[in-house]
């Protein structure tokens, strides 16, 4: 265990330990994040790129009202899809493991839920579009059924439509890590609170959620850097007519405005560390993973 | 107080599938009794415990405490709390707010209830730790931790399911005592199941046999032990051998019974017997003498087969030819002043009235701490 264990350990023991995982995230985190930092503070004129110093992009990223609203579009997405994640995780977790008890069973629905992940992501999302259409599945069993008489047009191309597709992708990343913290809660504990006298809700409250807090944690920072990282189902779903932070970054790269996109993509980051943070104040993630 | 935490057990039966974990159990355990149920995994004892607790229900059967039925009452309002064998401490409350996880769910105010938890935690002498977490403790103030939560709400019955098997054998015993000064104090009834034969005699009011989910005998500690209701009762709370053979004719009270070995026994106050009838009897070990030629009644020959030192006394365990070891437990100083060595002849005598007579037909061999 310690560096000065039996068997000739020296003092570099430890660092040599570490020094393979500390290369790789060197080499696919280290670089790439400081070739964005660098890139953000070169100048560009929209054909070629050059090399500079200057704080002129981020002067311009900060100083429009479109930041802003980009990122209070991308900030009031990734809320929606994290309450909703957060409930249907929580629920179907808490499903499959309090009251499938049979393991085979379990087992069996887990796969399930992970069913619609065989498949690529944009075959997943697309395939809402057929269904969400004007001429869409869903809008002619409506009209069928005689509730409107005119197709809706939020259903597809909306806000709506980019949100209910986030969840669909991301519940399962939700899923996972809620089930697998509750599945370690020792079924005697909810005995012992019924035994104190507590009721299902009390249980629930004083006792489950607590304990899956661990679960509720990961499962938000994944979804959270998931949908504050994406653009591809911002552009399609919302048929151009939402935006968010990565989206708009595309475009300046699409117009070869690489530095601009740099120094957003920094700001992103800047914003994702602190939520990803905010989140690790709550929950000591690692003092529960060793539990 | 005593009235109002008897308990009464009637015609109770618990089916899983179609396996009877507790069949058709009659039992009444008298209000500030401290009860242990003892017997081998499986044998139905946590089940019984558990359906008092109400966290099973009888599949028939009632349960009344303090001659009130609590059959399907809920679990938390009848009076009972339960000390879990692994503790089952909440592991994100501090040991104040795991004390005082009933009074939270009952809706006491919050500066109340952290002091009567704190109380309970001087109670048992962990105040120091109060806002400590559980896994920041040892096996054995977890277990403290785990009563004072199980007393806060001032239960008539107190339910624990192997408390001490967690725990290495010093504290163990240390556990036991205050268990035992616990009970005398708060004068409730204790339901303590076990798997260990020492710790039932020693705690006990009255003991609690099962085997296959029937009650085998329920009496005091010293009954059990001197007067088992079966060959199994007398094989697993140890102590005695169990020997068999056939009545060859009955003198007045006394059965005089023909043993495999050609040896006769005299089996005094041996009620409704037979002659012809073959039955089993047992011979507490610590009773029986060593001579220098074999009896000619109430006794019998066999070869050393290993020799444990005790402390206080020796074991010497005897291969007779009738199946089962016999077991003598010798007195140190008389065992050392003329001591055997393995493989010797040994000549073992008792006085007839050793003899008991075990009418019960249970005759596993109830191997005990099997888990």
């Amino acid at each position: 265990m310690s560096a000065q264990s039996p068997g000739g350990g020296s003092r570099l023991t430890p660092y040599l330990q570490v020094a393979p995982l500390a290369l790789i995230m060197l080499a696919m985190v280290g670089i790439p994040i400081g070739t964005v930092v660098l890139l953000s503070f070169w100048e560009s004129d929209g054909i070629s790129v050059y090399p500079a110093f200057t704080w002129q992009n981020y002067r311009d990223v900060l100083s429009t009202g479109v930041t802003l609203t980009l990122f209070a579009n991308t900030l009031k997405y990734a809320a929606i899809v994290l309450v909703a994640t957060v409930l249907i995780g929580f629920t179907c977790s808490y499903f499959l493991v309090f009251h499938v008890r049979n393991l085979k069973w379990q087992i069996g629905l887990f796969l399930l839920c992970t069913i619609p992940f065989w498949t690529s992501n944009v075959i997943r999302m697309v395939s809402w579009i057929p269904f969400l259409g004007r001429e869409g599945l869903f809008n002619r069993m409506l009209m069928q059924s005689g509730l409107t008489d005119r197709p809706l047009d939020i259903l597809l191309y909306s806000d709506f439509a980019v949100v209910l597709t986030y969840i669909h992708l991301f519940t399962l990343f939700m899923i996972v890590p809620i089930f697998n913290s509750m599945a370690k809660i020792n079924p005697n504990l909810i005995e012992a609170a019924r035994d104190a006298g507590a009721s299902s809700w009390q249980i629930l409250t004083g006792v489950i959620i607590p304990l899956s807090r661990t679960g509720i944690a990961l499962g938000s920072i994944f979804v959270v850097t998931l949908v504050m990282g994406d653009f591809f189902v911002v552009r399609v779903m919302s048929g151009g007519q939402s935006a968010s932070v990565v989206s708009a970054m595309k475009n300046q790269i699409d117009q070869l405005f690489y530095p601009q996109a740099a120094a957003l993509a920094v700001l992103l980051v800047l914003v994702v560390v602190l939520m990803v943070s905010a989140i690790l104040r709550v929950v000591d993630i690692r003092a529960e993973l060793a539990r | 107080m005593t009235e109002q935490s008897r308990i009464d057990i009637r015609h109770v039966t618990k089916l899983y599938g179609r396996t009877k974990a507790v069949n058709n159990v009659d039992l009444t355990i008298d209000g500030g009794a401290y009860c242990c149920m003892i017997g081998p995994s499986g044998c139905g004892k946590t089940t019984l415990l558990r359906m008092i607790a109400g966290h099973e229900t009888p599949t028939s059967g009632s349960i009344l405490i303090g001659g009130t039925d609590v059959t399907t009452a809920r679990t938390g309002s009848r009076g009972t709390a339960l000390m879990f064998q692994n503790y089952a401490l909440f592991p994100h409350l501090s040991l104040t707010d795991n004390v005082a996880f009933s009074l939270r769910v009952k809706g006491v105010r919050a500066d109340d209830r952290r002091q009567a938890a704190r109380d309970m935690l001087d109670r048992v002498q962990l105040l120091h730790l109060a806002d400590r977490v559980p896994s920041e403790l040892s096996g054995g103030q977890q277990q403290r931790v785990a009563l004072a939560r199980a007393l806060i709400n001032k239960p008539r019955v107190l339910l624990l399911d192997e408390p001490l098997s967690a725990l290495d054998e010093f504290l163990r015993l240390k556990m036991r005592v205050e268990l035992k000064r616990l009970q005398n104090d708060l004068g409730i009834t204790f339901i303590h199941v076990t798997h260990t034969q020492p710790e039932a005699i020693a705690l006990a009011d009255q003991v609690v046999v099962m085997d296959h989910g029937l009650i085998e005998q329920a009496a005091s500690p010293r009954e059990i032990y001197n007067r088992p209701h079966s060959p199994y009762v007398a094989r697993f709370m140890g102590g005695q051998n169990v020997l068999a053979g056939r009545v060859d004719r009955i003198d007045g009270t006394t059965a005089v019974v023909a043993g495999r070995n050609g040896v006769s026994y005299d089996l005094t106050a041996a009620r409704g017997v037979e002659p012809g009838q073959n039955l089993r009897f047992s011979v507490r070990r610590d009773r029986i003498a060593v001579r220098p030629e074999a009896a000619a009644r109430n006794g019998l020959t066999g070869r050393v087969v290993n020799i444990e030192y005790q402390g206080t006394y020796v074991k010497v365990a005897l291969e007779t030819g009738l199946g089962e070891e016999f077991m003598i437990y010798m007195d140190d100083e008389d065992y050392f002043a003329h001591p055997h060595r393995v493989g010797d002849t040994v000549h073992a005598a008792w006085d007839a009235s050793m003899n008991h007579h075990l009418p019960g037909t249970n005759d596993s061999t109830g191997t005990p701490h099997e888990d």
